[in-house]
């Protein structure tokens, strides 16, 4: 295949056939693919799990049979923890950018694949071997130290953290790699006249979260593997038996995993930012503020830890600093909000269902990102910190707003990918039944977290028990609407009409080279001559 | 001023037991309708303008605006004073929570899995209750013996870690008399959410009583201890002790060590822990010939130091 000028008829779909063809794989858009698959399926057994949570929590225990679904809190401690670690390091922080972005990123920028095919495909099988040795925990001894493996309870718990650590371990180099690998193709394989001011915002976003995965991923891995060398050969670094600190790990870890929130929500921001400008044909308004916005809420979010510790001991000075810098980054944030909203003004919008989705996130990242300032204010997070409250925020940041996006920027590009349109009506459907199901699941929440009740908890006392059912039917409708979601995407792909070139009347470049792409993106390499929002 | 009231009343916080939760709810009843106004005009404009642009036909012309520096400034500039004042009255606030006054009464709890132990200066020590005097600072030394467990009063809006290996600290002055809940807020294993307390506030001379009494109690052998519970829970009504006869319920007189046989013929013997189980869950395993349902719970009521302390003298019934 020396030349990539395809024959009629052939895509990279069927370009090579078989399961090996697919296994060894070097074409980015495949490797899209197999992630997508992949997390689909770590996204059913993480639901299933959020499923029986809720429905344990459906009454409290006194209430014989549904109160005591899952039997004990043990078994109740360790669903929680899978359910958490398998959203987490997963779902949402490979999701967009595995998915999406391996298949986007190199065609946003008119290339025929990412800087380092190989190495794109390497990181596939790191995340499934971290992933394959994160779920044999769960045959060997089950972990119950919910997904930020605090100390001294990850250390003195008989269960099997190294293992599940190690996997962690592994999925981050995973990140890693496609990090560095995005960084450098939009670095060195950008089309002729493809400015880094001509790139969709999407790939900006893309671009800012490479930047964290490669600078923060490599400190959660240090620490895990202290926490395993802890554990193994009792260090003494974290347990203070052994004279070690055990909220120093904390440190540690929130000096990841702040920054890793933003790995979870910029590539959702970025998604926005394209459906957004497509569904109301319009110029981006701040295509500049939205591009630096995100390298800027990037730099900050290293400094912005602390504010996962008010009350774990730290001193009151340090809370104070965290405070006034988490502030900070509530600017650039609310920024995009405006710009996102002003760029509906005076526009052509159209509700297709990507839009639907794009609304629904800008919807809940506002219920999402006001609460998150609430949670900033010191006196005000010492009484919610570890409260439902918490609990509906991150679900409104991570689920709102990360996954509304990935659903929507997955119906706007499925033509693209399959070359097939799936049914609009189901689409809508799917939206409506997440998106109510998902504010009848967890506004409750806030009010639960409001009057007292913390999370993590197997049982709760009585005065909390209404909205705790509310609660749990709306993760039923949540259930349905993501149910028609894979029932649409399923009955596209088999049935589908043949999709168009570009069905949304959209410009960036993938909608230039057909449905779905050849084997090496274009076939003749584009000219790019404007930016990429040009509706005049 | 009315809104802000209803805000207030509309937040679903608990009873506000201090001064430092009154002035919690204002920031955060101030938040709420800033809050409330920051997402109708975001959600509202957004619906407004999708209603209000909505594609006519399929060539619609849309306005080329790249961006408004004026505006663009604005809106940042806006949200940063509102950001910056809310973060000086929240550090306000924090300040005073922080600050431990002089001289304040200090108590010991120590977090463990999964109960929270108290220890007041005389010596008497408690589990799962603390009780101090109204209208007075009251200082808690945290510490864990275990992991780090966090000791939070909803309606205190307080919570501090528990974190083994060293002490922290937090204070409050409770301005009503009640009952509030103690709840463990840091994931610490199996039982963490069944590691509630209660904080009792009662008036100084009570507090005074408490203690005193306490302290006698504490050295009272514990099967004193328990023979005094058992009066003063009324459990002699239905039990006797001194007789094989039977009241409303089986007699504990010598019982301690025997075999009892159950509904459905099981056989169990009688010791420590299923008189534990009697006491807390009296229904799970109902004597041969008695009604169910009868028995009320001792749960919550009693805490673990009295519940040794009714073992124990179920035990001395026995001459053992
Ligand atoms: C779709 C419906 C979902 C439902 C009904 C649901 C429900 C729950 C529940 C009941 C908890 C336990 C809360 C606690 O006791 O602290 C929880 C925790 C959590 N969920 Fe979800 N969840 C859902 C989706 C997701 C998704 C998509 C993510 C992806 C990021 C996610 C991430 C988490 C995390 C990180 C935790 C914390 C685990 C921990 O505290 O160890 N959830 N969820
Ligand atoms: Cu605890």
């Amino acid at each position: 295949m020396g030349n990539h000028s395809s024959a009629a008829g052939e895509n990279y779909l069927n370009h090579e056939k078989g399961l090996w063809s697919w296994l060894t794989t070097v074409d980015h858009k495949r490797i899209g693919l197999m992630y997508m698959i992949t997390v689909m399926f770590f996204f059913l057994v993480g639901g299933i799990m959020a499923l029986l949570l809720r429905l344990e929590l459906f009454a409290p225990n006194t209430v014989q049979g549904v109160g005591q679904v899952l039997k004990n809190g043990d078994i109740y401690n360790q669903v929680l923890t899978y359910h958490g670690a398998i959203m987490v390091f997963m779902v949402i922080v490979p999701g967009i950018p595995a998915i999406l972005g391996n298949f986007f990123l190199p065609i946003h920028l008119g290339a025929k694949d990412v800087a380092f095919p190989k190495i794109n495909l390497l990181s596939w099988y790191c995340f499934m071997a971290g992933a394959a040795l994160a779920i044999a925990t769960f045959f060997t001894h089950k972990i119950d130290t919910g997904w930020t493996f605090y100390t001294p309870y990850s250390i003195r718990t008989g269960t099997s953290t190294v293992l599940m650590v190690l996997g962690a371990f592994i999925m981050g180099m995973s990140s890693v790699l496609t990090g560095l690998n995005f960084i450098v193709t939009v670095h060195k394989l950008r089309a002729p006249g493809m400015t880094m001011h001509r790139m969709p915002l999407f790939v900006w976003a893309l671009y800012s979260t490479a930047i964290l995965q490669m600078l923060a991923t490599p400190v959660l891995a240090i620490t895990l593997l202290l926490l395993a060398a802890e554990k193994i050969f009792g260090v003494g670094i974290f347990d203070p038996a052994l004279g070690g600190d055990p909220v120093l790990f904390q440190h540690f870890f929130w000096f990841y995993s702040h920054p890793a929130v933003y790995i979870m929500i910029l590539p959702a921001m970025g998604i926005v930012s394209e459906l957004i400008a497509t569904f109301s044909r319009k110029v981006i308004f701040g295509y500049t503020a939205i591009a630096y916005s995100s390298l800027g809420i990037a730099a900050v979010s290293f400094f912005v830890w602390g504010h996962h510790m008010f009350v774990s001991g730290q001193s009151a000075t340090a809370g104070i600093i965290f405070s006034f810098i988490t502030m900070l980054v509530g600017v650039p944030t609310a920024i995009k909000m405006f710009n996102w909203v002003a760029t509906i003004y005076k526009g052509s919008v159209r509700f297709d269902s990507p839009m639907l989705f794009a609304l629904g996130f800008l919807f809940l990242f506002a219920i999402g990102g006001v609460t998150g300032i609430m949670l900033a204010v010191l006196p005000i997070d010492v009484h919610f910190h570890d409260t439902y409250f918490v609990v509906a925020h991150f679900h409104y940041v991570m689920v709102g707003g990360t996954l509304m996006a990935l659903m929507g920027g997955f119906y706007y590009w499925f033509p693209k990918m399959f070359g097939k349109m799936f049914n609009e009506s189901l689409a809508r459907l799917s939206f409506v039944f997440i998106f109510v199901g998902f504010n009848v699941t967890f506004f409750p929440q806030f009010v639960l977290g409001a009057m007292g009740m913390p999370r993590r908890y197997f049982d709760y006392i009585p005065a909390y028990e209404t909205l705790n059912k509310i609660s749990t039917v709306g993760s039923w409708l949540i259930l349905t609407g993501f149910l028609f979601g894979l029932y649409t995407i399923v009955q596209g792909i088999r049935k589908g009409e043949k999709a168009p070139m570009n069905p949304w009347g959209a410009k960036t470049l993938e909608w230039q080279t057909s449905s779905p792409p050849p084997h090496f993106n274009f076939d003749v390499e584009p000219v790019v001559t404007a930016g990429p929002y040009e509706y005049r | 001023m009315m809104w802000f009231n209803l805000a207030k009343a509309q937040s679903f916080m608990p009873t506000e037991g201090t001064e430092i939760a009154k002035q919690v709810d204002n920031l955060y009843g101030f938040l709420l309708i800033t809050s409330f106004i920051a997402c109708v005009l975001v959600i509202g404009g957004m619906i407004y303008f999708v209603y209000k642009y909505k594609r006519k036909s399929d060539n619609d012309k849309t306005a080329y605006i790249s961006h408004n520096t004026a505006l663009e400034f604005l809106w940042s500039f806006i949200p940063l004073v509102i950001f910056l004042a809310v973060f000086a009255w929240g550090w306000y606030i924090y300040h005073g929570m922080r600050t431990m006054p002089k001289n304040a009464l200090e108590i010991n709890v120590l977090g463990k899995q999964w109960a929270w132990e108290i220890e007041y200066k005389n010596g008497f020590k408690a589990v799962n209750e603390v009780v101090v005097p109204v209208n007075t600072d009251v200082k808690l030394l945290l510490t864990s013996q275990d992991v780090i467990h966090s000791f939070f009063v909803p309606s205190f809006r307080i919570k501090q870690d528990a974190v083994p290996g060293r002490y922290t600290a937090l204070w409050f002055n409770a301005t009503k008399l009640g009952e509030f809940h103690i709840f463990c807020a840091e994931y610490c294993g199996t039982s963490h959410s069944g590691m509630i307390g209660k904080l009792r506030v009662v008036t100084q001379e009570e507090f005074n009583k408490y203690l005193e009494e306490g302290q006698e109690e504490g050295q009272l052998p514990l099967a004193k201890r328990g023979e005094k519970l058992f009066a003063l829970k009324a459990c002699a009504s239905c039990h006797s002790v001194d007789s094989p006869a039977v009241k409303v319920g089986p007699s504990l007189f010598k019982k301690f060590g025997t075999e009892e046989v159950l509904e459905g013929g099981a056989k169990v013997v009688v010791d420590e822990n299923y008189l534990r189980e009697s006491i807390l869950q009296p229904n799970a395993k109902i004597v041969n010939g008695f009604p169910h349902g009868v028995m009320p719970t001792f749960q919550g009521q009693i805490n673990e130091n009295e519940l040794n302390a009714l073992v124990e003298y179920v035990k001395s019934l026995s001459g053992k």
